[in-house]
């Protein structure tokens, strides 16, 4: 059973994570991993469905360094920003240091011109390394509700 | 009154004398083009796509789709035969199938249970004779006058059909030699679906049918593969339009002198690309066909285009929701026989196009530029000429836009424009 102070310091660990995002620290995004973290966007019908591709995909930090250097340098967008949004985690089987938990997100996200909508909403399906001085996430599935995006996704979530 | 002919539009369209080197920008602004389009093209003699035949494998599977705006689900039935109905009750005409996806023993009506068999024709109908002798139908009602209205459904390599027009050739001939070879080249085998996704992006569907037949934006637009230095060995291509100038393939072929023996006996990653990313996995590749071609897009008329981006198969359909609005159906394909390995590959290089595509995710956005750049202009015209005026296959180059002339010099054709 994780005590209160674990607890506490992965509930401060995803506030920072979206905190990130939403600040535009995207360069520090793969710090919030494990070395050989998996990272998915993926859709719940897709992951009912048992398809294993989704939306995007990273294999380790360095996959995620490349999707950070390719928005800053490659890749074209009209400019917005995330506003993320997050519900209570609850927390489920621990072993060997590694603790499942879910938590529910809500991405509201905002153009240059003002216009303000939901971008995103789903389910972190997590698996957090609470075994070293920080938490780490070893494993984040990003379960979107819908399958239909927006214009584009190049922020991750 | 109906618009059924170009000549029915209250504001006159004549296509300017230089030809398809000139598009004007009212044609993907115009709420009567875009109802005309209904008419001539969704209605007209096209096949449109519904769906992979794998995604109604079994009898009962349907799957809910639209043809132009016009809602209709494509289902299986008892004998394996595939139906494609208008998703509409020949009563009232509500919605009959609900759900986008499911398997039904028949299709029932939740309104007031009219009910039909999978083959879209009406078997009985609630309170027929009414309730204890009262109300109930009128003597000469006969439920083989009703019906839901059925499309003509025809499959090629895996991919299902449908046309409202008796006057569609056949869908060989729809194609032609060129683009029918090609299509079986990329579905000779058994599909499998990796996963799918949707984009709505906020411009005229048309826009997006240019956009998939634009070689000339390539990279220049997309530049993923130049900032990490990825060593293409993919350098020579081509177009090749299809007769009718409707379809087209764009290709890129990796060079040949470049196979290494080390490569070849080791397939799968014998076209592992040099670059300068930190997850160098993310273009794990093998070659899949011994033709040279690592990189296609081939689009079919009116409105899907077909990727074969190094191992990435994907169906691309995009669906007109209004004058500026597409939405955009990713479907990312592997096969059947694939190994573990080989679908990993596959999952992993979805990361190069679909909504959060590193190579390719500005398309989101750059048709929803050309929507509100042109606002206001409709009598100004985008200049189309890179490659020369006409609309012919350019075997060697791919800096032109002779694919986006032949598109509308099909789409002039189809819509009777002068």
């Amino acid at each position: 059973m994780m005590d209160a102070e674990t607890r506490q310091s992965v509930g401060d660990f995803l506030a920072a994570y979206g905190h990130a995002i939403d600040d535009d620290a995207l360069e520090t995004w793969p710090d919030f991993f494990t070395e050989d973290a998996l990272y998915q966007i993926t859709t719940r019908e897709n992951m009912e469905a048992g398809r294993p591709l989704g939306v995007m995909l990273c294999e380790g930090r360095g996959m995620m360094a490349d999707r950070i250097k390719a928005l800053r340098t490659a890749n074209i967008y009209e400019p917005h920003t995330y506003c993320h949004i997050l519900g209570p985690t609850v927390f489920g089987e621990e072993a060997a240091g590694v603790v499942a938990a879910r938590t529910n997100f809500h991405v509201v996200r905002t153009m240059q011109n003002g216009r303000m909508e939901t971008f995103a909403a789903g389910k972190y399906l997590d698996r957090i390394d609470i075994s070293g001085d920080a938490p780490l996430l070893a494993e984040r599935r990003v379960v979107l509700e819908s399958r239909r995006v927006d214009i584009l996704l190049v922020f991750p979530l | 009154m109906a618009l059924r002919t170009a000549e029915d539009l209250i504001e006159p369209f004549h296509w300017p004398d230089s030809g398809v080197s000139r598009v004007p920008f009212r044609l993907i602004s115009d709420p009567e083009i875009y109802a005309l389009e209904q008419e001539r093209i969704f209605k007209g003699p096209v096949w449109n796509y519904l769906c992979l035949e794998i995604e109604i494998s079994e009898p009962g599977d349907f799957k809910t789709t639209t043809v132009g705006e016009i809602p209709v689900v494509a289902v299986r039935d008892e004998n394996g035969d595939i139906h494609c109905l208008v998703n509409r009750c020949a009563h009232k005409g509500a919605l009959v199938c609900l759900q986008e996806s499911g398997n039904a023993k028949a299709l029932t009506c939740v309104y007031h249970a009219w009910t039909y068999g999978l083959d879209g024709r009406l078997k009985g109908v609630a309170f027929r004779n009414g309730i204890q002798g009262k109300g109930g139908m009128p003597d000469d009602f006969d439920v083989a006058d009703h019906r839901l209205q059925p499309l003509k459904v025809t499959t090629f390599c895996g991919l299902v059909f449908a046309t409202f027009s008796d006057e569609t050739p056949p869908i060989e001939d729809f194609f032609g030699p060129q683009m029918s070879r090609f299509l079986k080249r990329n579905f000779g085998k058994k599909l499998k679906l990796l996963g799918t996704q949707s984009q709505v992006i906020h411009n005229n569907w048309k826009l997006y049918a240019e956009n998939v037949r634009d070689s000339y934006h390539a990279t220049l637009l997309h530049t993923f593969y130049t900032t990490f230095k990825v060593n293409r060995l993919d350098m020579d291509g081509g177009i090749i339009l299809a007769d009718d100038k409707w379809h087209h393939i764009s290709y890129a072929k990796r060079h040949t002198l470049t196979e290494d023996e080390e490569y070849a006996q080791a397939k799968v990653h014998s076209a592992q690309y040099n670059s300068e990313l930190q997850g160098p996995q993310l273009l794990g590749a093998w070659d899949e066909f011994d033709d040279g071609v690592t990189h296609s897009i081939q689009t079919l008329f009116p409105n899907i285009a077909i990727q074969f981006t190094l191992n990435s198969l994907a169906v691309r359909f995009f669906a007109p929701r209004g004058v500026n609005e597409t939405e955009l159906f990713w479907n990312f394909l592997g096969y059947e026989d694939d190994d573990e390995a080989q679908t990993r590959m596959r999952v992993m290089q979805g990361n190069l196009t679909g909504a959060a595509g590193l190579v390719a995710l500005e398309d989101g956005c750059i048709n929803e530029f050309v929507q509100r750049g042109t606002h206001g202009h409709p009598d100004r015209q985008a200049f189309v000429e890179m490659g020369g005026r006409e609309a012919e296959s350019s075997e060697n180059s791919r800096a032109t836009e002779a694919a986006i002339r032949g598109f509308w010099d099909g789409y002039k054709r189809i819509m009777g424009f002068q």
